[in-house]
């Protein structure tokens, strides 16, 4: 009878599609020109004939619209039940991201890769699920029409007219493994619309009748050809580049776009990525924030941030870098990232050509301070349409600040005049100059910017009204008075432009110094922290002192799970949480990911792993994105991070410490029990020894007995051993001294000690010449087989064969002790390995049934797993294996 | 040897190991001289210029190992050592430090003086003065002309073999340390490559043994090394 065990090969098995599962996923795009192209039928015929070589295929999500050729090729594929979004009271179906990835499919078909999900899904795009399934090692096959491509987008509205909002990175398209261009000509495609072959929504139908003229079909055509044989050629220009070792250092000539605060951002990174595309050269996208910048209105600033974000989806590295000089920081950037080219924006016509004198400021300094570095400008145009409509109208609160504010400004105005005209002949002019500077000046310091520039104007009018003669008329008597005005409004508008700058970059400072002193504090404490609650404490209490919100830590148990039962889990969404811990990414409010969450879950990283997650409910809506705001939230979460971790190896370093003196001092314990025990069968043998060794010697019959005593004394010794090495063994961890050994060498020792207890038996040993070496602590696998032997000769009648067999069985050596004597009490085969248990109760064989259990822990100890069984030829059979792994390489002699 | 009384000093902190080895040793005609403990022991060895000198390990004054170092920085004599199963890295160490052998306890009388006769063989004097041909079991090795030969056949050993199997018989009947075996047939640099050393020692049971699994002269002993029995 055969004990039920693990099919070997089934195993292997299992271990090889682990392996490769480990592996990314390959993704396959089915590229079309335009819908009806017949890109989801490619997909499905190219998937059936994966299917018939034994590929498991899933269908993720396939629109079929209706087309009963298409519906006919899903006919015995698996497909992927959706799951239901509620949103605005209505049921949503969506492609299922979890079931996808708990199926674990080798091809997933997600068609429409550019579609967007509804809200309340994971991510808020289609392609990112399809990233998450790569990432997980699953193969996708998808499909997409050209005008999605993020970098075609507003050439196709160009030709088409319509503009399309479901927009897809070009990095996805250049990421993939194998892009299949699916090619209908324009007439065929017609025609197939005539027939009623191509799916059109009843609503749109007007708008579609547009988009399939022949001339946007051809131009279309031509795109999605040349965007296809782009690839192409990188994909060439890739393989060259792996093949030839004189490369050129290729980001000699890659791209800095810089990006502004004025409209046309978004075209002058599309631009970027299209140059960036057709040099082959990877690209960074820069806003510089300068003083001035910090200004602006949330609304604007938040539209920036959308921009970079676009370019970091577009493939750009992206970066906000602070400071005074704009042209000189993204010189800098330039230099330290070895980028050869720098594109801008310009505007020659409309009225914006004006207003911004900063764009064009900062082209001509680039150009001054940076001869060496190639400036490409490209052309913003004067697109209205593409203006932001979204400005946010400032609240009437801050309006009816705003107005008292100018209100005061021409109040100190007036106040100055009617003071000094009762004075107007007493105070010479130049004094009467200098008390409306201070006008100003007070302006500037106490009203800000408006106001200041408001007092500078005013003030010259009042002095020229009141003050130059003739009186009460802007009428100006001596020309040179011009001169004075002049130089008063240039002095008056000065003062108020540099103290208000002044005041402001004061505040700046102030803030940025108060951030630096709460992450220097934060830092200070958190270094001091001992446990885990006041990690946390310290990390509410900084968060919430700085963004005024509470931080909750939620720290993974041993196995990398968040718990469930955690407080404030009604509130969390730990599903999220444990998404960021996986992935190391933020989640939640204000990203990528389950945006439409309440929380900002924030991963805490360290050096070693993550360590945890921070949940933040953010004040407002995407009020954290702010970048000076992420950045110090990024800082926290790293510095609580890296507490967790110091936190983390504190505990680590202790329980080494406990253990290892734990160890010691049960080591010293035995060892002295084993001295004590031992030192007097040591003599008890001995002293019977020389009785029997000295003359005169001793009668036949107390020889017998002096024998005996000493057989007697032997057994108790060995029973001394069994304990001493089933107490070593249970004490906690077994540490083993592993060396690679050959298996023979361990047969042979423990025959060679059980030689005595054997001389009865015989033993055959079958050891196959190509046995690998082990990993095995010798004097433990000696044991294991001293006791299997000795096991194997008590229970059997003298002149037994006992058999020693290995085999290699997939990853493991199956080791094998069988002998042909009564076998073992059937339904016992296991308890026998338990302590102190035996196979017969009554058995009149000596000993205390402790060392089937010393094999078994020794054999555990090493990875493998033992058992027994009886032969079906009669006789017991213990077996156990040993992992093969990896043996070190030996040099042959030569 | 039986006309010259051989010296041995025991060192032993057990008196009833100290009377057993004494009276037994001394009916096999060997002069023991008993001490019991490592000041005492010293004293003794450096005194009564025995032979050899029987150390337990566990002694209450001094670590064993400590005595070893002390007596090997004067003298050549062997030692064996007694001490308990499953102290392998100690029995190791005090190999490693200068020890000739060693006995497990509980051990019986004729062990011991097996142990004593393979240890002496070594030091004393011997009839046959070191020549080139060794026989034993149905091995003939002829180190003048670097031949080995099992039952009349010719067996070829590689250059490391050969080394190895030399270095074996010169310490015949006493254990060498795998660290021992390494340095002497690979070098001092390789002393860390247990498994080379385990690997060719396979190799040469192959070839000399009847049963490499069951060898009768090239023993495994655990977690110590290897032993040449004759």
């Amino acid at each position: 009878m055969e004990a039920p065990r693990p099919d070997p090969d089934a195993l292997l098995a299992k271990l090889e599609a682990e392996e490769v599962r480990a592996l990314r996923g390959k993704l396959k795009i089915f590229f079309g020109a335009s819908p009806g192209v017949g890109k989801t039928y490619a997909m499905l015929v190219a998937a059936r004939q994966l299917q018939a070589q034994g590929v498991d295929v899933v269908v993720g999500v396939v629109e079929t619209h209706g087309r009963s050729e298409t519906a006919a090729l899903l006919q015995g594929l698996e497909i992927l039940p959706p799951s239901d979004i509620e949103y605005k009271n209505r049921v949503l179906k969506e492609f299922d991201l979890d079931a996808a990835l708990a199926r674990k499919p080798g091809l997933l078909l997600v068609d429409e890769l550019a579609h967007s999900n509804a809200p309340g899904s994971r991510h808020p795009k289609r392609w990112q699920d399809v990233e998450e399934l790569i990432t997980a090692g699953i193969d996708v096959y998808t499909t997409v029409n050209v005008q999605h491509l993020e970098t075609l987008n507003d050439v196709v509205s160009g030709i088409t007219g319509i503009k399309v909002w479901e927009t897809l990175p070009d990095r996805l398209f250049d990421m993939a493994d194998e892009v299949v261009l699916v090619d209908l000509p324009p007439d065929e495609l017609l025609q197939r619309l005539k027939e009623g072959k191509v799916y059109l929504p009843q609503q749109a139908e007007r708008a579609i009748q547009n988009f399939f003229r022949k001339g946007n079909l051809l131009a279309l055509r031509e795109l999605s050809l040349r965007r296809t044989a782009d690839r192409v050629d990188e994909d060439v220009v890739a393989y060259r580049r792996d093949k030839a070792v004189a490369a050129v250092w290729p980001t000699q000539n890659s791209l800095l776009v810089c990006i502004g605060p004025e409209p046309g951002g978004e075209k002058l990174v599309r631009n970027g990525a299209r140059l960036a595309a057709q040099f082959d050269v990877p690209w960074h996208v820069v806003y510089v924030e300068t003083p001035e910048l910090l200004r602006l209105p949330e609304a604007r600033r938040t539209r920036l941030l959308k921009i970079l974000k676009l370019a970091a989806d577009l493939g750009a590295k992206t970066a906000t870098l602070p400071g005074e000089d704009a042209a000189l920081v993204a010189l800098t950037y330039a230099r330290e990232h070895n980028l050869g080219k720098i594109v801008l924006g310009r505007r020659s016509v409309g009225w914006s050509a004006y207003r911004f004198p900063w764009q064009r400021r900062f082209s001509t300094r680039l150009g001054a301070i940076a001869p060496d570095i190639d400036l490409i400008l490209v052309e913003l145009g004067s697109e209205t349409a593409e203006r932001e409509t979204a400005e946010p109208v400032p609240q009437a609160t801050h309006m009816r600040i705003a107005w008292r504010q100018y209100g005061l400004a021409l109040a100190a105005v007036v106040a100055v005049s009617l003071l000094v005209t009762p004075l107007r002949d007493v105070l010479e002019l130049a004094n009467i100059v200098m008390l409306f500077l201070l006008a100003v000046l007070f302006a500037a310091i106490k009203l800000g910017r408006g106001p200041a520039l408001l007092t500078a104007v005013a003030s010259v009018a009042a002095f020229d009204f009141f003050f130059v003669s003739p009186h009460l008329t802007f009428a100006v008597g001596d020309a040179q008075y011009l001169v004075t005005f002049a130089v008063m409004l240039t002095v008056a508008l000065s003062i108020a432009h540099l103290t208000t700058g002044l005041g402001f970059q004061a505040r700046v400072a102030e803030s940025r110094e108060r951030r630096m002193r709460a992450l220097y504090e934060m830092a200070r404490e958190l270094s001091s922290a001992l446990v885990l609650e006041q990690i946390e404490e310290i990390g509410d209490r900084f968060v919430s002192s700085t963004f005024g919100v509470h931080a909750h830590l939620l720290l993974p148990d041993d196995q990398g799970k968040l718990p469930v039962t955690i407080e404030r889990g009604d509130v969390l969404d730990l599903g999220i949480a444990q998404w960021a811990l996986d992935h190391g990414e933020s989640a939640g409010c204000g990203t990528d990911t389950l945006p439409a969450s309440h929380f900002l879950y924030v991963p805490l990283k360290a050096t070693m792993r993550v360590r945890g997650v921070m949940a933040i409910a953010p004040r407002q809506e995407g009020g954290l994105l702010n970048p000076e705001q992420q950045r110090l939230l990024d800082t926290f979460a790293a510095l609580i991070g890296i507490a967790l971790e110091r936190v983390h190896y504190i505990a680590v370093a202790q329980e080494a410490l406990v253990s290892m003196e734990s160890e010691r001092l049960r080591n010293g314990l035995l060892s002295s029990i084993s001295h004590d025990l031992r030192t007097p069968l040591t003599g008890l043998v001995g002293l019977i020894d020389a009785m029997m060794l000295i003359e005169p010697k001793l009668e036949p019959q107390h020889q017998e007995f002096a024998s005996a005593i000493r057989e007697q004394a032997l057994r108790t010794s060995a029973q001394v051993n069994n304990l001493l090495d089933m107490a070593r063994l249970q004490a906690g961890k077994v540490t083993l001294k592993r060396e690679w050994q050959p298996l023979e060498d361990a047969v042979g020792a423990a025959l060679q000690a059980r030689a005595v207890v054997l001389s009865g038996h015989s033993v055959h040993i079958d050891l196959p010449g190509d046995l690998p070496v082990l990993e095995l602590d010798a004097v433990l696998m000696e044991r294991v087989f001293s006791n299997l032997l000795e096991n194997a000769a008590k229970y059997t009648p003298p002149s037994s064969v006992i058999e020693i067999s290995a085999r290699v069985v997939g990853g493991e050596v199956e080791v094998s002790v069988c002998d042909n004597g009564p076998g073992l009490p059937p339904g016992r085969e296991q308890a026998i390995f338990e302590k102190f248990t035996r196979g017969h109760e009554e058995s009149n064989v000596v000993g205390v049934g402790l060392g089937l259990a010393i094999v078994r822990a020794i054999v555990a100890a090493h990875g493998g797993r033992v058992w027994a069984c009886n032969r079906t030829q009669g006789g017991a059979c213990f077996v156990f294996t040993l992992p093969v792994g990896n043996p070190p390489a030996i040099k042959e002699e030569p | 040897m039986s006309e010259a009384v051989v010296n041995l000093v025991l060192i032993e902190d057990d008196k009833e190991i100290r009377r057993f080895v004494q009276s037994a040793l001394g009916a096999s005609g060997y002069q023991v001289w008993p001490a019991e403990n490592a000041e005492r022991g010293l004293i003794e060895a450096a005194s009564r210029q025995p032979e050899m000198i029987i150390l337990d390990l566990g002694l209450p004054d001094r670590d064993g190992l400590d005595v070893i170092r002390d007596l090997r920085a004067w003298t050549a004599m062997p030692i064996l050592i007694l001490s308990a199963r499953g102290e392998e890295t100690q029995k190791v160490t005090a190999l490693d430090a200068g020890a000739d052998d060693y006995l497990t306890k509980p051990f019986g009388v004729p062990e011991l003086i097996a142990r004593i006769r393979a240890l002496l063989r070594r030091t004393l004097p011997r009839e046959d003065g070191g020549k080139a041909l060794v026989e034993f079991g149905d091995l003939r090795i002829d180190l003048a002309h670097r031949t080995v030969s099992r039952a009349g056949e010719a067996v070829h050993l590689t250059p490391i073999e050969y080394r190895m199997l030399t270095v074996l018989l010169t310490h015949a009947g006493r254990v060498l340390t795998h660290r021992q075996l390494l340095n002497e047939v690979w070098g001092p640099s390789h002393v860390d490559r247990i498994h080379y050393l385990r690997v060719f020692m396979a190799g040469l049971r192959r070839k000399l043994e009847a049963e490499p699994a069951r060898p009768k002269h090239l023993l495994t002993v655990s977690g110590v090394g290897y032993r040449l029995e004759i």
